[in-house]
């Protein structure tokens, strides 16, 4: 099943595909474009992996590491699909992330990796910006990079894993202005889901809502204002998003 | 919206926290009550923030990987299986031959606080908190250490919050650490490179911190590690201390 989170005439309802746009929880069909759409959860905390992809590694130069490269973002730099994107004016590379977003259904503490899959709920698309200008070679990525605010887009539905006939066979595509730049598969993944899950689990607990952001392929380019960037994963939708300029959040 | 009028305080065991005055705290505490985390929202950690801190590094922040001594604020997340409040015991992994004791002045924000200016930025702090960030000792901050930093019950905050009137300067505050056998250990928010106002505007500027949220202005160089079996306390000024103690991993809880 897919379900998103909109907002529509002074509440926030969950939300499914139909073929006129949306229906409500409570039989309401909207278009696509007259709800505001919300990340389709709130999540716990948000994991999201550097360099998880052997080519995308291969891109920014970097040889393998000896443990995934893990960071943590903070739920206010979550936005749903259809959102907006501030792209500062003195920077020179900004880029998207298409990512495969993993979320936790079960409280996991100390799981293997065959039978860590129990503990998948459902997976979304992610994009999770990146400003490589703000890069610190402390905790890097630093928080300035990654957890700028609308940086972590989410949507447009959380789908339940029983609907994945195979999450290590999806293709992640992602378009700006149409025109495909980034195009990778799961299978190519350097840590696996099973591997993140045992490795996280190892060392803490992970609790239902908790969202793994499993890494993006190569293809990233630099963004512009006014640029519209779409990423796509099979079997879980197409997120849209829109790079705004600093004069549209009212910065000089 | 709604920041603490006093000494926000979160018993253990009951659904809601307290807002009491400093007396009434101070007996509750008194009775050896335990208590949970007294904030509700994300716990952002501040690293290098002490001048101690980086003059320690000394030229390794211009050589590889560092390269340069940090510009903006480096932060980092204590996820929420890290926190915990006043008298939590904390499993030191079998692996490691201790936990190092973050001892960190916590500002807890009281409203929403995106883009605010150095000379504003009081108005959006809601109180303070003694924050006990504690890691796995790690030589290495050139990757984010979430293996390190991230492990259950790792964030100890408490036992209050105290308001914001009660503080009259946070940026001169006595910090000191005793641990069960350890000499203890005394530092100052007066040595950190920014300041509790400057820090919120620097990180302000690019992430909206929400109220109830939690940033540290870091710990400060030189806190001590404890291994298991012991416990510590944190002071900041005259506030009552925070408490936890240290078990081994498969250890009785």
């Amino acid at each position: 099943m897919r379900r998103g989170r909109v907002a529509y005439a002074g509440a926030i309802h969950e939300a499914y595909p139909h073929e006129r746009g949306v229906r409500l929880a409570d039989g309401r069909i909207c278009r696509e474009d007259e709800v505001v759409w919300l990340s389709p959860i709130e999540p716990g905390t948000l994991f999201a992996l550097g360099l998880n992809y052997a080519e995308h590694a291969k891109e920014l130069q970097f040889s393998k590491q000896d443990e995934p490269l893990v960071f943590l973002k903070g739920p206010g730099s979550v936005i749903g699909h259809r959102g907006m994107t501030r792209r500062p004016s003195d920077v020179t590379f900004m880029h998207y992330e298409c990512e495969l977003a993993v979320v936790i259904g079960r409280t996991a503490k100390a799981v293997k990796r065959d039978e860590a899959m129990q503990y998948v709920a459902g997976y979304m698309i992610a994009n999770d910006y990146a400003i490589r200008d703000y890069l610190e070679n402390y905790y890097r990525p630093n928080l300035r990079v990654k957890n700028r605010d609308g940086g972590t887009v989410l949507g447009p539905w959380f789908v339940d894993a029983d609907d994945i006939a195979d999450v290590t066979q999806l293709e992640l595509r992602t378009y700006v202005n149409g025109v495909l730049h980034q195009c990778g598969n799961t299978r190519d993944l350097v840590s696996d889901i099973p591997s993140l899950i045992e490795y996280l689990s190892g060392f803490m607990t992970l609790a239902p809502g908790d969202l793994i952001l499993t890494g993006t392929p190569e293809g990233v380019v630099n963004v512009n204002v006014g640029d519209e960037v779409v990423c796509e994963i099979d079997g879980l939708g197409r997120l849209v998003n829109t790079i705004a300029s600093d004069a549209h959040f009212n910065r000089a | 919206m709604y920041p603490p009028v006093d000494h926000l305080i979160h018993l253990l065991d009951e659904p809601l926290a307290h807002d009491l005055p400093r007396e009434e705290v101070r007996a509750l505490l008194s009775r050896g009550v335990a208590c949970a985390a007294p904030i509700r929202g994300t716990v952002y950690g501040t690293l290098l923030n002490d001048a101690n801190a980086l003059a320690a590094l000394g030229g390794d922040a211009y050589a590889a990987p560092y390269k340069a001594p940090p510009r903006a604020p480096i932060l980092y997340i204590k996820p929420r299986n890290t926190l915990v409040g006043h008298g939590a015991r904390v499993v030191v992994p079998e692996d490691a031959k201790g936990i190092e004791v973050g001892a960190s002045l916590g500002i807890v924000i009281g409203r929403t606080a995106s883009r605010v200016s150095a000379q504003t930025a009081f108005e959006y702090v809601g109180g303070y908190t003694i924050v006990a960030d504690l890691s796995i000792p790690h030589q290495s901050i050139y990757r984010p250490s979430v293996r390190m930093r991230a492990r259950d019950g790792f964030c100890v905050i408490g036992p209050t919050v105290v308001a914001r009137r009660h503080v009259a300067d946070p940026d001169a505050l006595d910090i000191v650490v005793e641990s069960e056998g350890g000499a203890t250990f005394r530092a100052s928010t007066a040595t950190s490179i920014r300041h509790v106002a400057q820090l919120i505007c620097d990180v302000t500027e690019f992430m909206t911190l929400s109220a109830g949220d939690v940033l540290t202005l870091g710990v400060p160089h030189g806190v001590p590690v404890i291994g298991a079996g012991k416990t510590a306390s944190i002071a900041i000024g005259e506030w009552p201390p925070l408490r936890f103690s240290t078990i081994a991993e498969g250890g009785e809880p």
